[in-house]
């Protein structure tokens, strides 16, 4: 296939403008899927709407405070606490859904052609695909957790104030300044934990001939079901469970908040970034990521 | 440098070779065109040299292997592999937006200038756009684009006849600059004749007959003969018959021109007349 001869340089005589294909790729994915910032900004409008109800309910917690001050303290930001929960969750679904259609939709409609014929590399293209789920969903979700955060709070001490409530029994409560930080600990935590299933889901979509959101749901779930039919165990769905929720049980230390974390004293970076899980999952993302590459290179259009 | 250099170039789906040995040289400058019928393999040595499928044998773009340089290949080679594979979500300055982002030679200015010409707005999506307007599109994006290379596969397919012949005229008057060489593939033969600086043609993924179309205007002489002449034209072996209205065009190569003019009307076949008589030679295994 090759053959040994003079190498021609390229000629450049002609005008060039200098280009930004990684910045121009993510962007075009924004412009294609809406989802990425929309649902999380509907799920964060539902969540604020949600908690306002609860807001009105807020005086009676410092009228009539419960004798434990450990129970008072959870009571009071609790509701602060739980509201970036469903707009990181959305984030995950959203970048789960995202990565499964990725490589596979642009092949479906053939406009891989006409991605082909511009000057990105497929490196260029799958690592930017790759950045959704990983970089800029959790961006976002953390962003709109951070105003759903403090609307709640000042809507909070606004409305308590009204009802002649010194703010500062609310602001002397809620880790303003530490729960921020720990919401972002958390998200890279889950980045790097989740990055193995968005490379592995993004290696699915540039593979499937057809239906890859099947490839991503039946092996699995028919591994699970003959492991226990045939050796009577749950060592597969086990190994689900953990790549999915054991980065909660790594990262962060067994308290007695009711499920509240808001302290960096609840936060164990040291046994997470120790673990084997984290790098033998961060690993296999860099070569399901490498494969994905490969075969978009290699996939003849379809 | 040749543009493309092809020696033995072969490619095989399963058990179908859909590429059997072609040799080809593109210097810069021409505008070739290539030409078969379905399934001859067009598509596929355009995939080959645009980097886009693998191949056996010897491919040379610009002096580097399609396959394994495609990165460095793609900023000069535009092309347009098919009909219809712009993203239907996109709107038209998304478009311009991501090609001026990502490509270097991307003038937006250019492509706008084309996009005045015809209806399409650029707050329209494609999906709102009708098929020949989505092909307008996506040559004024392609066009816009300084490259040395351009690779057309049935750029005008479900157009019709006005913005087809305003594309080829675009083309070639404010386009092709006689130092970029341009490959287009086609079924309407006749379009693009006068465009033309080289002709190919491809069956059952063999190049069956190429020519310079100088040549091929003092090479080829067809002849309109009535009956009684038929078995004096015949004498000079025509490489096709046919029969029009009872009377027999007879079709030469290398023919003395006056010495057919004896027996009838004398005309110079068109590149589909001459592609219909290689066709028709190389189905029954004829060598042309």
């Amino acid at each position: 296939m090759t053959r040994p001869g003079p190498h021609y340089p390229m000629e450049t005589q002609h005008a060039t403008h200098e280009t930004h294909p990684m910045r121009w790729c993510i962007r075009r994915e924004l412009w294609e899927n809406r989802s990425i910032y929309l649902a999380p900004l509907i799920v964060a409008a539902m969540v604020i709407f949600g908690s306002m109800i609860g807001i009105l309910g807020a005086t009676k917690k410092f009228r009539n405070p419960l004798p434990d001050p450990a129970k008072q303290h959870s009571a009071i930001v609790k509701p602060f606490s739980m509201a970036p929960a469903p707009i990181m969750l959305t984030t995950f679904i959203v970048g789960m859904f995202f990565a499964i259609d990725a490589l596979y939709g642009e092949r479906r409609d053939r406009s891989i052609l006409f991605w082909k014929s511009m000057p990105v590399s497929d490196t260029t293209t799958v690592l930017s695909k790759m950045s959704i789920p990983f970089l800029v969903l959790p961006t976002i979700g953390f962003a709109l957790s951070i105003v759903a955060f403090f609307f709640l709070l000042f809507a909070t001490t606004g409305w308590i104030m009204v009802n002649g409530i010194n703010p500062a029994r609310l602001w002397g409560e809620v880790q303003f300044i530490e729960e921020p930080m720990v919401m972002i600990y958390g998200l890279i935590v889950h980045s790097l934990w989740f990055a193995p299933i968005y490379a592995l889901l993004l290696l699915i979509s540039a593979w499937a001939k057809r239906l890859p959101l099947l490839w991503v749901v039946l092996p699995p779930m028919a591994i699970a079901m003959f492991e226990r039919m045939i050796f009577n165990t749950t060592y597969f769905s086990q190994f689900i469970k953990y790549r999915i929720v054991g980065a909660m049980g790594l990262a962060f230390r067994n308290s007695k908040q009711n499920g509240v974390i808001e302290y960096f004293t609840q936060l164990d970076p040291i046994r997470f970034l120790t673990s084997p899980g984290l790098w033998l999952g961060l690993f296999f993302a860099a070569a399901f990521l490498a494969a994905a590459i490969r075969l978009r290179h290699n996939r003849e259009p379809i | 440098m040749a543009a493309i250099e092809a020696r033995g170039l072969r490619k095989a789906f399963g058990p179908t070779l859909a590429l059997d040995g072609i040799d080809l040289d593109v210097p810069e400058g021409r505008v070739v065109g290539l030409i078969g019928p379905n399934g001859a393999g067009k598509t596929t040595a355009l995939n080959a040299i645009l980097g886009l499928i693998p191949y056996q044998g010897e491919l040379r773009v610009f002096g580097r292997d399609p396959w394994t340089s495609r990165d460095e290949l793609v900023r000069d080679v535009a092309f347009i592999s098919d009909v219809a594979v712009l993203p239907r979500w996109i709107k038209v300055s998304q478009l311009l937006d991501f090609a001026g982002g990502v490509h270097p030679r991307f003038d937006r200015a250019r492509a706008e200038e084309f996009l005045r010409k015809t209806d399409i707005r650029t707050t329209s999506k494609v999906r709102e756009l009708s098929k020949g307007m989505v092909t307008q599109l996506h040559l004024a994006v392609i066009m816009a684009i300084d490259a040395r290379l351009l690779i057309l596969d049935e750029p005008t397919l479900g157009l019709d006849i006005l913005v087809r012949k305003q594309f080829y005229d675009t083309l070639l008057n404010d386009y092709f600059d006689k130092t970029r060489t341009i490959l287009v593939t086609t079924h309407q033969v006749e379009e693009i004749q006068d465009v033309l600086t080289d002709v190919l043609f491809i069956n059952r993924g063999r190049i069956v007959f190429k020519s310079r179309m100088e040549d091929f205007e003092s090479r080829y002489t067809e002849v309109m003969v009535n009956p009684d002449r038929a078995a004096a034209a015949r004498a000079f072996q025509p490489i096709h018959e046919r029969q029009v209205f009872g009377r027999s065009i007879l079709l030469f190569d290398r023919v003395d021109r006056a010495q057919l003019a004896a027996l009838g009307d004398v005309r110079t076949p068109s590149i589909a007349d001459l592609f219909v008589a290689v066709m028709g030679n190389s189905a029954r295994g004829v060598a042309s």
